[in-house]
Order: C-alpha cells, then sequence, then structure tokens
C-alpha cells in the first residue's frame, strides 16, 4: 500500500465509519463496538503515516483539480500532523466515553449521533491534510454543518435555538468574509496552495495584504475571536461527548489550526509581521483572552464556564501566530496539543459529574468529592494543566507562547500571559475547591459512599488526565517536531 | 449531398413544431399524448446534444433556410451558447414531462391533458427557435408561439389562481415582446435588415444616433421583462407557484433565461459598440437593477411561506446573477453569464422536481406543511438539500463554480468590484437562511397528525429525475470543463478576443 493511498484511507475511515454506523443502527451493541473499532482503525491509519513524515518526504495527493489552480488536494506537513494524531487518538476515548454518557442519560436519536459525529471527525481530518485553502474549506463547511444534529440533538426549543446561533455565525463568518478573502487571494495571484513562506507577498500590497487579514482572521469564526465567539457557549446545549470532542478538540481547533495554517502559509511571517492589521488582531486576541476569562468567572454553570474559558484559550494561539516569530508559532501549536488533553478532561469529567450526580451547576458540587474522587482528581490535574502549572503539558505550549512574545519585541503580551493564568485559576480552582473541602449541602440526607460515573465514563477521564501529566514529559520531541516548519530542528 | 445530420439544426425546432398539432389531436384518456410528447422531446434532446459536440468540434454553425442566401433568406445560427441553451431547453423539457408522468394527473384533468402537451411542445419549439434563429424578427415570432403556449400550460393549474397568474404573465409578457419588436423596428428602419450578423455591420455607418438608442433602449426594457429582472418580476413567481408542477420544473430551468439570451446576444453583438457613450448609462441602469434584484428577491424569499413561491423568488435572484454579469460587458461577464444560466438550469429544475413530488404526496407547497417530510420522503428531501447546496453555492457543487466565475469577473471593476462582492455574497447568505428554513422544518419537526405515518416515497420516475439533477449538480460542481469551455469560445465569438 502506498503512502497516498494510506492518506486518503485515513481521512476515509471515519466517513466509513459513519455509514457503518448508520447502517448497523438496529443492534446497539454491534454499532457502539463497530465504532470503537473505527475509532482505533483510524488512529492507526494516521499513525501509521508518521514515519514518512519523520524522514522528511513530501506526501501530497491531488484528488481533482476542477480549475487551474483550485484543486482538491491533499498533503501532510508537521501542523497538520499534530492535529490529525490529536482529534483520532481522542475519538477512540471519546468514541468509549460517549457510549457510556448516551446510555447513561438515556439520550435518544443515538445512530444520528453517532454517523455526525464520525463525520465530524472525517471533517477534521480532512482540514489536517488539506493542501490548499479551497480543500480547507470544504471541509471546513462540512465541520460546522455536520455539528449542527449533534448541537441541536435535545430537540428542544432551547437547543434549537442554540443551534441556529451556532451555525449562523459559523456559516456566516465564512461565507461573508472567508470566502471573500479567498477568492481576492486566488484573484491577485492565481493560487491558494499552502506554501511554504506563504503566496502572498510578492503580489499584494500591504493595505490590501492588511484587510485580507481582518477578513481571514474574523473569517475563521471556529477560532471565536471576539465579537464572533457566541456560538461557543451557545453550543453547550448540546450533550457532552460533542462539548468534549468538537467543542474543545476537533471544532474550535480546527479554527485555531486554520488560523495557524493561513499565517504560516498563506502570508508567510515575515509579511504578516509587515501589516498593521495583525498589531490589530493581535489585540483584540488579547481583548478577547482576558475579557472571556472575566466572563467565565461569573458563570455558574460549569459547562458555560468551560465554554469561555475554551475562548480564551484559543486566543493564546490567535495572540501567538499573530506575533509572527517561529517560538510563538511553535507555542501555538504545541497549545492545539495541551490545551485539547487538559480540556477534554474537564467536559469529560463534566458529564461524569452530570450523568452520576446530576450536577450542572458549581455551587451543587459542595463535597462532590466525597462521591466522586477519582472524577474531582482528573478534573483537578486538567484544570492545572489548562492554568500552566508544571509538571503538566499546559506549562511548555504556555511557556513557548511568552517567549514567542518576548522574541517578537511585545513583551507587554507576556503580561497579558500572566494576567490571564491568574484569571485562570481563580474561574477552574473553586470548583475543585468546594468538591475538596466544604461539606456537602444536603449532607444529612445524602448516603455515604463512592457513586462514580460508569466505567466507560471513568476510563477515558483518567486516561485523558494522566495524559496531561505525561505530555510534560513528552513536549520536547513534539516542539522539535513542529519546528520543522521552518527548516530547522529547534 | 444533404444528408440528415446536415439537417440537425432546423429538426431541433421543427420536429417538435410540427408534432404538437398532432398530439392535440391523440384521445386525451390514457398516456398517448404524453407518450409521444416524451419521445419527440427525447429525440429533440438528443439533437441538441449533438448540436452541441458539433459546436465543440468544429466551431459555429450556419444553417441557410431553402438555401436562400443571407440576408435574403432566413439564416440559423448556432453558437456555442445557442447550442448549450438547446441543450438546457430540451433537457429541462424532458425532465418536466418525466416528472410529469406522475404528477400530472393529480393536477389537471384527463380531458385537458392532449391540449397541454401540445401546448408543451409548440413552447419547447418556440423557446429553442429563439436560441438558434439569427434573424433579429425570429427571434418575436418564436417568442409569441412560446409565450402563448406558455400561458395555456400555466392557466392549466389546479387552482383558479392559475387563471389570474397566466393573466399577469400574459399582460407582461405582451408588453416585453411589445417592446422588443418596436426595437427591432426601429433597427430595421435604421439598417433595412432583420439578419443580426448583417444589422452589426450596418449599424456602424447609424451608430449613436438617437433612433438606435431609442432602439436600445427599448429592446432591452422589453427584454428585461421578459426575463423577469427586477422591479418586472412579479408575474413569474405567481406563475411558478400557480402552474401545475411539473410545467414550473421545465419553465424554472429555461424559459427566463431565454430572455437573457437574447439580451445578450443584442447587448454584445448589436448594442455595445453603437451605443457610444449612452453604452454606460445602461450598463449602469441594469447592474443597478440586478443588484436590487438579487438582494430583494432573497429577502422575499426568507419571508416566503409557500416552497414554489421561495424557489419563484430566488429564480428573481439568480436572474439577477446572470444579468449583473452581462451587465460588467467584459467577456469574463459573458463567460460568468453563461456559466451560471448553465448551472443555475440544472439545480432549479432538481429543486422543483423535488418540490413536485412533495405536492404530489403532501398535497400542498406551503412550508409549514411539509413539516416532517425528511422522515417521509427522505431521499427527495435529500435531494432537495443537496440541490439547495448548489443553489447556495457550495465548493463541490456547480452553484459554487458559477459564483466564483462571477465574483471573479465583477473583481476585474475595481473598488465597485469589492462593493459587488460583497453584495453577491450577503445574497448568498441570504440563501442559506432560506433554504436552511426548509431544511429545519422538513427534518426536525414532527409532522402532522392527521397523514399516515411511514415512508412515503416520491415515484420513481420523479426520483430518477431529481437524482440525475442532483448528480450533473455535483459532476458540473468537480468537472465543470464542458460549460467552461463553451461559456469561454462564445466569448471569444462576442468580443473577438478571449480570456
Amino acid at each position: 500500500m502506498t503512502n497516498q493511498f494510506l492518506l486518503l484511507v485515513a481521512i476515509a475511515i471515519p466517513l466509513i465509519g459513519a455509514v457503518v454506523t448508520a447502517l448497523s443502527g438496529h443492534n446497539r451493541n454491534l454499532r457502539d463496538s463497530l465504532m470503537v473499532g473505527g475509532a482505533t482503525l483510524g488512529f492507526i491509519a494516521v499513525l501509521s503515516l508518521l514515519p514518512s513524515v519523520l524522514d522528511g518526504s513530501v506526501l501530497a495527493v491531488n484528488l481533482v483539480t476542477m480549475m487551474p489552480g483550485l484543486s482538491i488536494a491533499f498533503a501532510i506537513e508537521p501542523l497538520g500532523m499534530v492535529f490529525a494524531l490529536v482529534a483520532s487518538g481522542l475519538w477512540i476515548l471519546t468514541s468509549v466515553y460517549a457510549i457510556g454518557y448516551m446510555r447513561g442519560a438515556q439520550e435518544k436519536h443515538q445512530t444520528r449521533f453517532f454517523a455526525c459525529f464520525s463525520i465530524a471527525i472525517f471533517a477534521a481530518l480532512g482540514i489536517a491534510f488539506a493542501e490548499n485553502m479551497l480543500t480547507l474549506f470544504i471541509f471546513y463547511e462540512v465541520l460546522s454543518v455536520s455539528t449542527y444534529p449533534l448541537v441541536a440533538h435535545k430537540g428542544n426549543e432551547e437547543a434549537k435555538r442554540g443551534a441556529r446561533i451556532y451555525l449562523g455565525l459559523l456559516i456566516g463568518t465564512s461565507i461573508g468574509l472567508m470566502l471573500p478573502a479567498m477568492l481576492v487571494t486566488w484573484h491577485l495571484t492565481g493560487t491558494l496552495d499552502f506554501q511554504s513562506g506563504g503566496i502572498l507577498q510578492d503580489n499584494v500590497s500591504r493595505g490590501v495584504g492588511a484587510v485580507l487579514l481582518l477578513l481571514y482572521m474574523f473569517g475563521i469564526g471556529k477560532a471565536a475571536l471576539m465579537p464572533f465567539h457566541r456560538w461557543l457557549p451557545s453550543a453547550m446545549v448540546a450533550p457532552t461527548p460533542v462539548s468534549a470532542l468538537l467543542h474543545a478538540v476537533a471544532v474550535v481547533k480546527a479554527g485555531v489550526f486554520t488560523v495557524l495554517k493561513v499565517s504560516i502559509y498563506l502570508f508567510g511571517l515575515d509579511y504578516l509581521e509587515s501589516l498593521w492589521s495583525s498589531d490589530l488582531i493581535m489585540w483584540v486576541a488579547a481583548f478577547t483572552l482576558l475579557a472571556a476569562s472575566i466572563v467565565a468567572l461569573q458563570k455558574t454553570n460549569l459547562k458555560a464556564r468551560l465554554a469561555y474559558s475554551t475562548v480564551s484559550q484559543l486566543s493564546y494561539i490567535t495572540l501567538g501566530a499573530m506575533l509572527a516569530s517561529e517560538l510563538s508559532i511553535v507555542g501555538g501549536g504545541l497549545h492545539i496539543v495541551m490545551h485539547a488533553f487538559g480540556k477534554i478532561t474537564l467536559f469529560f469529567c463534566a458529564g461524569a459529574i452530570y450523568v452520576a450526580a446530576h450536577k450542572t451547576e458549581i455551587h451543587e458540587m459542595d463535597g462532590l468529592a466525597r462521591k466522586m474522587p477519582i472524577t474531582m482528581g482528573a478534573f483537578l490535574l486538567g484544570a492545572l494543566s489548562v492554568i500552566g502549572a508544571p509538571p503538566l503539558g499546559g506549562f511548555w505550549s504556555k511557556w513557548n507562547l511568552m517567549l514567542g512574545a518576548a522574541d517578537a519585541q511585545h513583551s507587554i503580551m507576556i503580561a497579558v500571559f500572566l494576567i490571564s493564568t491568574l484569571l485562570n485559576i481563580a474561574y477552574l480552582l473553586p470548583p475543585v475547591i468546594r468538591a475538596f473541602l466544604l461539606k456537602p449541602a444536603d449532607g444529612a440526607q445524602s448516603k455515604p459512599g463512592i457513586e462514580e460515573a460508569p466505567l466507560f465514563c471513568l476510563v477515558p477521564l483518567t486516561l485523558t488526565a494522566i495524559g496531561t501529566f505525561v505530555l510534560f514529559f513528552v513536549a520536547d520531541p513534539i516542539r522539535g517536531f513542529i519546528g520543522t516548519i521552518f527548516g530547522s530542528v529547534m | 449531398m444533404m444528408t440528415l445530420y446536415d439537417q440537425l439544426p432546423v429538426l431541433v425546432v421543427v420536429l417538435p413544431l410540427f408534432l404538437a398539432p398532432l398530439v392535440a389531436t391523440l384521445p386525451s384518456r390514457g398516456k398517448l399524448p404524453w407518450l409521444v410528447a416524451t419521445i419527440t422531446t427525447a429525440l429533440t434532446f438528443a439533437i441538441s446534444i449533438s448540436l452541441v459536440t458539433q459546436v465543440l468540434e468544429t466551431g459555429s454553425l450556419t444553417y441557410l433556410l431553402g438555401n436562400w442566401p443571407i440576408p435574403f433568406g432566413i439564416g440559423l445560427y448556432i453558437g456555442p451558447f445557442s447550442a448549450m441553451m438547446a441543450l438546457i431547453i430540451s433537457g429541462a423539457s424532458l425532465a418536466g414531462l418525466i416528472v410529469s408522468a406522475s404528477a400530472m394527473d393529480n393536477e389537471v384533468p384527463a380531458e385537458h391533458q392532449s391540449l397541454l402537451y401540445s401546448c408543451w411542445l409548440l413552447a419547447m419549439s418556440g423557446l429553442i427557435g429563439i436560441v438558434i434563429t439569427g434573424d433579429a424578427f425570429n427571434v418575436f415570432v418564436f417568442m409569441e408561439i412560446s409565450s402563448l403556449a406558455s400561458y395555456v400550460m400555466v392557466a392549466n393549474g389546479p387552482t383558479r389562481q392559475g387563471l389570474t397568474a397566466s393573466f399577469k404573465y400574459l399582460v407582461t409578457g405582451t408588453m416585453g415582446a411589445t417592446f422588443y419588436l418596436i426595437g427591432v423596428g426601429y433597427l430595421y428602419m435604421m439598417t433595412g435588415t432583420l439578419n443580426m450578423a448583417d444589422m452589426a455591420v450596418r449599424l456602424e455607418d447609424v451608430s449613436d444616433t438617437l433612433p438606435v438608442i431609442v432602439a436600445g433602449g427599448f429592446l432591452i426594457l422589453g427584454l428585461a421583462m421578459k426575463a423577469a429582472l427586477f422591479p418586472m418580476h412579479a408575474w413569474m413567481p405567481n406563475a411558478y407557484q400557480f402552474a401545475p408542477s411539473a410545467v414550473a420544473v421545465f419553465f424554472a430551468a429555461c424559459s427566463t433565461k431565454v430572455a437573457l439570451y437574447v439580451m445578450l446576444r443584442f447587448q454584445f453583438q448589436i448594442l455595445t459598440p453603437n451605443l457610444g457613450n449612452h453604452l454606460e448609462l445602461l450598463n449602469a441602469l441594469i447592474m443597478t437593477l440586478s443588484v436590487i434584484g438579487f438582494i430583494a428577491g432573497s429577502l422575499i424569499a426568507i419571508f416566503s411561506d409557500n416552497l414554489k413561491r421561495l424557489l419563484g423568488y430566488s429564480s428573481v435572484a439568480q436572474l439577477g446573477y446572470i444579468v449583473l454579469a452581462i451587465s460588467l460587458g467584459t467577456s469574463a461577464g459573458i463567460s460568468a453569464a453563461i456559466i451560471h444560466t448553465f448551472n443555475h438550469a440544472i439545480m432549479k429544475a432538481a429543486l422543483f422536481a423535488a418540490v413536485a413530488a412533495m405536492v404530489l404526496r403532501f398535497g400542498s407547497s406551503k412550508i409549514e406543511d411539509l413539516a416532517g417530510v425528511g422522515k417521509q420522503m427522505p431521499l427527495t428531501m435529500l435531494g432537495f438539500a443537496l440541490a439547495g447546496l448548489s443553489l447556495i453555492g457550495v465548493p463541490l457543487t456547480a452553484g459554487f463554480i458559477s459564483k466564483w466565475y462571477l465574483i471573479q469577473a465583477v473583481l476585474e471593476s475595481g473598488t465597485l468590484g469589492i462593493l459587488l462582492t460583497l453584495l453577491i455574497l450577503t445574497s448568498s447568505l441570504m440563501a442559506v437562511i432560506y433554504i436552511w428554513k426548509v431544511i429545519e422544518i422538513a427534518y426536525f419537526q414532527p409532522a402532522r397528525q392527521e397523514l399516515p405515518p411511514g415512508r412515503r416515497e416520491a415515484p420513481a420516475p420523479v426520483l430518477i429525475v431529481l437524482w440525475a439533477l442532483v448528480l450533473a449538480n455535483f459532476w458540473f460542481g468537480i468537472d465543470p470543463e464542458l460549460v467552461l469551455s463553451l461559456a469561454r469560445s462564445e466569448a471569444v465569438n462576442l468580443m473577438g478576443v478571449g480570456k
């Protein structure tokens, strides 16, 4: 099997998985085991591509050419490989978790749910391996549309309203802002290929380039730059596995991944730095980062708080891209991984708490650790990783981002990162403190003893929590791998 | 030696024209009228395909009726765009007829059907006649044939509103045709010829004179009425809504586009070199109207509560795109107009075919009555949704290719181009809203209580037409080379130099 074929297979596996899921809907045990099997197979396929990328060989497939300069094509580069590994790897754990959650919460329409879930992963892999902006755009839209039924899953008015905001903002920004940017790019350069060093600098004046940058950055709605961040909290009406994998990993990371791709391969760092609007976007990202943290502080619903925390964390990466230094880009890439593991742990825990104890509000969680020690322990690890405390993975991405800020002579951004870290502590630790240190409010009535969520939920969240710890020690190879974008191992 | 092969350019009109009276005399009961009409249309479609391949291989064809040389006799002229239009018209007609095999009995009483199918053939032959003739007066004659037949077809709609819709259509259509005739009259007065190519040459001596300018105004205005350009569009959504569903499939795909074809011919072959500085004024006027048209059309579509009406207003918007491309006056604009003419035909025909199936099963095209259609008619609704994606202009569909070329053409005009691009994209976003409105009700609302539960999929012929068209949308979205090459060579023909 050639590597080109393997690449297509890796992208196609989730799509085939969706069809298989839909067809085996009558027998849920069969369906669910096929799904976990498919997810594992998908991860293995992606993993098997890794050696050839590490060799430095170029792996590219051109599927169809629609017009000269416009084609559907895939290619692997380090950043995409990292994103694909994270998405497909966490897909396995989320599949297991989703089975436990959906059965535990007795949700309806499970077949539709799992089928759409697989399509979303298919789209995420397509984004990761896209060779040009058009291919990326197509899969970006597939991702938006395929997640709509997941957000609207409950089918009540609230879910439908949330899903409408979700889809409206994502499609609206992508068609209203990103597509025009692509059209102008193609008009001026005749290509939409991702090329190292960028395609714009020779053909586009700085003034036009600056406007294009604004269109791209606000057009990538999935990166949740304010004021286009509202879709993310709206999407929290979805069942928790969706929030966990899609709104902490696949969808939002697809957004910031696109931000990084556009910055590196369409603009190129030198050109990017010379545009006035990159400074503007940097400040918008800094504002988003802080403002979302402050909003998160005021949210009493656990999932809503986590959603705003995600908005804030995404802006770390956008900010890293706008700093346009190699260190900050690598930091941003690293943050995709670190934040994915930390945030998915937090969402898994929130879902486990809902399934086992039917609690969604933070003030209800007093003394919860007595009943759910493993869950709350995992929550603590996830929270510390998102905060960026050693010895957890989140430390390294923040470290690199701050080094990048210093490198790009934007020292004030270091202060932004530090203030945000303090805010992270202020909103992420209270649930843990309440759970571990306070007495249950209804202590007299509740039975003593452990009441954890089902094993299907518990095992994945334990694994991702351990993952945040392991990542602290394996961060350097990942960092070096992403660094090969710039030609040298850093 | 003349072979049958050489006669194809005239047969494509004459065949349906001569068979139409025959259909009218056939007994109404039974399927015979339908069968004859369908076979005739299928033959016409085959001839059109052959014409397209001939044009692709050897360039434009000229055919002299009775071998009289131009300008004394009438010449047929088949260029890339006319061959494509003949293909669209006969293809749409064939699709409509196949749909009507299942959908017509439901809406039109049996005793009217032989007349209806006779008119159907007349309309088709008239429309094809318009696009292949090289004679300006001939265009008027064929326009009248097709229009009169169309009025009858719309009037046959299942409700009494079909009559008023037909009357509105008739009033606007007659005024449009009259204006066109006045315009041709002035040009004849100035040049003494009715052959379009000849007219273009002779007009050079009298270019930029008052009668020519007035003629230009009448021609464009008359054709704009026929083409349902805003604000002369009111007849069209009405006609589509109240006509029999199968007839709507046919008309939505091609009838107004024929007027746009004539507009494009006159605009570039005859008017552009001869209007002097009035040309800019004319272009500015139709550009303004087209922009208001596509914004207003999309907006009204959002608030329409009837699916056929919604699609009708969506057509107003889509025709606005084509007129906008024409008004740019560039060769990229011509290409964009031609590309969208073709792509819009296949997407609208697919959408109306799906609607015909829904009307057949649900007895209504009101959007709120279609709740649960996604469960009961999954294949039909999926086809509708995919064709809707093409209408929006999602990549991989034909609609994306259209939008892409339209915007690239628009961007050539600098700052104005950027403004127009934003307006086009705004209108695309509105298309997202009105298509999504239908999808949400179809998939996420429980079906009405009084309907029997379970699947009630559309009849096989409708499904075949629908899915053939849906696949065509994806085919021409992924491999648009055929359409692009026709559009390019027409642009070269009209502008002398191609891009």
